[in-house]
């Protein structure tokens, strides 16, 4: 018996180490080729200014970010995301109740994986939930409400260094890998992968918009797009992202999206949370 | 690459196709066609790799219906038949080569 399924397990072994070697995963190591392959491109970008997206690339363009920084076009949703924080669901309870340390200067702890549920958490996501938790109905994704609980919770959290955990538990080592996945994946009929644009062209111009650096690309979220009119939410802009490239949206909350936030800003931990962003 | 050439070749063929045939289409072709294209968009969308074209195609195929008229009808849900395979195709390649591109 006992010797039967020993053999039955060096035969499963013998047959999936090939198979393992060749799909590795292991996140630190991608984190320090991620920060070696962007530094080396950009020797002269400060390195906490990669989480400034396209400004870090293009002097012109950081000279208007700089004048219209003197009046934030987010300072709306900054002050409407301390209101809504401020104030009370039906059941008496708020947003502070739903997060670590009052849900003050934490975004550098997003997303995280969930041990219980088994899931990658993003503070979009963990909004929502919060809502439901609480009898509220959950946020638009893509709309002015999250965007301005987001910003609040961004701002409250400026200058604080990102630090994504991967726990020792194979559901969050799988979640991040299909994180990278997702970010490595040729879609849409333009047969684009995040990396074409955001690892192989940033600085590049597309029509006018100069494309960020992949490093550090979550921490500005949300952002103010002058294109918008608006403020987007991390989840607009995956959307954006996708139906450039003619790919079809995926769902605010699905799953894809919140790994592959898992796997871009695990691989720029140590880079501080610059949000609520400005664009063009 | 290979995904690029096979988008191509599959909207020629679709456009190419039906022009070959004289003869008008029913509503009835379109129905069999317009079914044929949402079995395949069915796997494009289980593969989470919907292509917004293929679903403009689909939509443009519905007007023309519509609007009674089938052969542009049939044309456009060959099209989308098209490109939901072609991204089917894409999908599957991706998913053996994606790691090609990693940042090592
Ligand atoms: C066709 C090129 C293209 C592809 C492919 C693409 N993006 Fe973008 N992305 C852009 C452009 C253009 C912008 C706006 C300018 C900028 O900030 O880079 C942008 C902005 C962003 C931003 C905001 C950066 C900032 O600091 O403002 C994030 C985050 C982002 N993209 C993530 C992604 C993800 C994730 C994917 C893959 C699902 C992706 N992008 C695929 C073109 C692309």
């Amino acid at each position: 018996m006992l010797r039967k399924t020993l053999i039955a397990v060096a035969i499963v072994v013998g047959a999936a180490t090939p198979l393992l070697a060749a799909n590795d995963v292991n996140p630190q190591a991608d984190a320090k080729a991620f920060k070696e392959y962007f530094t080396k491109r950009f020797p002269k970008v400060p390195l906490k200014d990669f989480v400034n997206g396209p400004y870090s690339m293009d002097e012109g363009l950081r000279k208007q970010w700089e004048a219209i920084d003197q009046f934030p076009p987010y300072d709306f949703a900054v002050d409407k995301g301390k209101q809504m924080f401020a104030t009370p669901f039906k059941n008496g309870k708020t947003f502070a109740d739903c997060f670590p340390n009052k849900g003050i200067g934490i975004r550098q702890n997003y997303p995280y994986f969930d041990t219980k549920s088994g899931q990658v958490i993003s503070l979009e996501y963990a909004v929502n939930q919060c809502l439901k938790d609480n009898g509220e109905k959950p946020f638009d994704y893509t709309k002015d409400d999250m965007a301005a609980v987001t910003a609040y919770m961004a701002f409250t959290s400026r200058g604080k260094p990102f630090d994504i955990k991967i726990p020792n538990d194979p559901r969050a080592l799988a979640a991040y890998q299909r994180g990278k996945e997702y970010f490595y994946t040729r879609r849409g009929q333009l047969n684009f992968s995040c990396a074409s644009c955001h690892v192989q062209s940033p600085g590049h111009r597309i029509r006018t918009e100069v494309l960020a650096p992949a490093y550090g690309i979550t921490a500005a979220l949300p952002i103010y797009r002058s294109a918008w009119n608006g403020m987007g939410t991390t989840t607009r802009r995956f959307r954006t992202c996708n139906s450039q490239v003619r790919g079809m949206p995926l769902p605010g909350g699905d799953e894809d999206y919140r790994d592959v936030e898992y796997f871009l800003s695990y691989v720029s931990n140590g880079l501080p949370i610059s949000g609520p962003g400005t664009r063009p | 690459m290979h995904t690029r050439v096979l988008v191509r070749l599959a909207v020629l063929l679709s456009l190419g196709g039906f022009a070959t045939a004289a003869s008008a289409a029913s509503a009835d072709d379109y129905k069999s066609a317009s079914a044929k294209a949402e079995a395949v968009i069915k796997q494009a969308h289980a593969l989470k790799n919907e292509w917004s074209t293929t679903v403009a195609a689909m939509k443009a195929a519905k007007k023309a219906a519509d609007a009674g008229k089938f052969d542009e009808a049939v044309k456009h849900a060959q099209e989308a038949e098209a490109l939901a395979h072609a991204s089917i195709a894409q999908a599957q390649e991706q998913a053996k080569i994606w790691r090609d591109a990693e940042v090592r």
